[in-house]
């Protein structure tokens, strides 16, 4: 398998629903309109490419651009063929959500809370989507980069020595 | 650093008493003192790199049984000395409290390296900022991480605590408002 017979492959199947592809260091990329995302690892799924096994699901966020905002990262790697593919979705910060891949792969589930409690993007048709890694009181999605890193009830750092 | 620091006396001396020919007699707080103090029995809350070197403490190199640190208890209900070895996460840290109310009087925490004493490098949103936010601490051994020699020195810190502390220290109004500060009865 190539990235160019998969890549000719998914835009056959879907010509509407890839937005951009890139291949950086060899490994496939391409950016997919959200609403087709579950439609595509679908497809990845059960035809015959049979990339099956879903590597991780995650987040990333983007402040300085609005219309795509938020994305959430899917890694697919077919074990047989030794190939991978990674396939993005972008979309505004206000009421970020995708569907979930929880009915395709039920190790999508602790990864979905993951990018939920990290990032705040809802996924649709999750059966039980709360906090998994921080306490269940955090209240807020930590790593959304308007939030500092650094833990404001900290005491033994000033200004002075550290820069804060 | 302050300048209370205890006497450490390696060479286990009798504490002050009448010697005669063939009595000796001396406070029986003094006694218990001596007898606690090489019976500290610790319980290793092991997390992280320090639970490292504190393992090199247990072993025959360092060997902590010479402060009769001989038993390990990791049951908290027979432990003395609670031994915070790593990094504490905020969600960590209700598992670490109970741990500590769950030990028996009379009891004493060390908190082991950077981390446990105040978070450490890990100046981050899901890191406990020391465990003196939620326990009381009676020796901070700082390192990142420490050296078995400085993890041994915190023990003997203790060792002076125990020596020269009230035996009845569970019942002195500041001990009990000191774990009233922290929420623990």
């Amino acid at each position: 398998m190539t990235n160019e017979f998969v890549l000719e492959a998914i835009t056959r199947e879907f010509p509407d629903s890839v937005i951009s592809h890139s291949e950086p260091y060899d490994f496939l990329t391409l950016e997919i309109k959200k609403e087709d995302v579950k439609k595509i690892i679908h497809y990845l799924r059960d035809s015959s490419l049979e990339i099956k096994f879903l590597t991780d699901i995650c987040g990333i966020h983007y402040p300085e651009n609005p219309e795509k905002e938020l994305g959430v990262i899917y890694h697919l790697h077919n074990m047989m063929t030794n190939f991978r593919i990674r396939l993005k979705a972008f979309m505004p910060k206000e009421n970020a959500e995708v569907d979930s891949m929880t009915d395709l792969y039920a190790g999508a589930n602790w990864m979905e809370r993951e990018t939920f409690e990290f990032y705040g993007i809802k996924f649709k048709g999750h059966p039980d989507l709360r906090v998994i890694l921080n306490m269940e009181d955090i209240g807020y999605h930590p790593m959304l980069k308007e939030y500092r890193l650094e833990d404001g009830t900290r005491t033994d750092k000033d200004d002075k020595m550290f820069g804060r | 650093m302050s300048d209370n620091k205890p006497i450490i006396r390696m060479d286990a001396e009798p504490p002050e008493g009448f010697e005669g020919e063939g009595f000796f007699a001396t406070k029986l707080s003094s006694v218990i003192g001596m007898a606690r103090k090489y019976s500290l029995w610790p319980l290793p809350f092991a997390t992280s790199c320090c639970g490292i070197e504190f393992m090199a403490v247990l072993n025959p190199t360092y060997d902590a049984s010479r402060f009769g640190m001989e038993r390990n208890s990791f049951s908290p209900r027979q432990a003395d000395m609670l031994m915070v070895c790593g990094t504490i996460s905020k969600k960590l840290g209700p598992v670490l409290k109970q741990v500590y109310t769950q030990m028996a009087e009379p009891k004493w925490v060390i908190a082991v390296g950077a981390c446990a004493s105040s978070g450490g490098i890990f100046d981050t949103y899901s890191v406990l900022q020391g465990i003196d936010k939620i326990i009381p601490v009676d020796v901070y051994v700082p390192g990142c991480p420490p050296r078995p020699e400085q993890i041994i020195e915190g023990v003997m810190q203790v060792q002076a605590l125990c020596e020269g502390e009230s035996i009845r220290r569970r019942d002195m109004p500041e001990y009990k408002n000191l774990l009233e500060s922290y929420g623990i009865n």
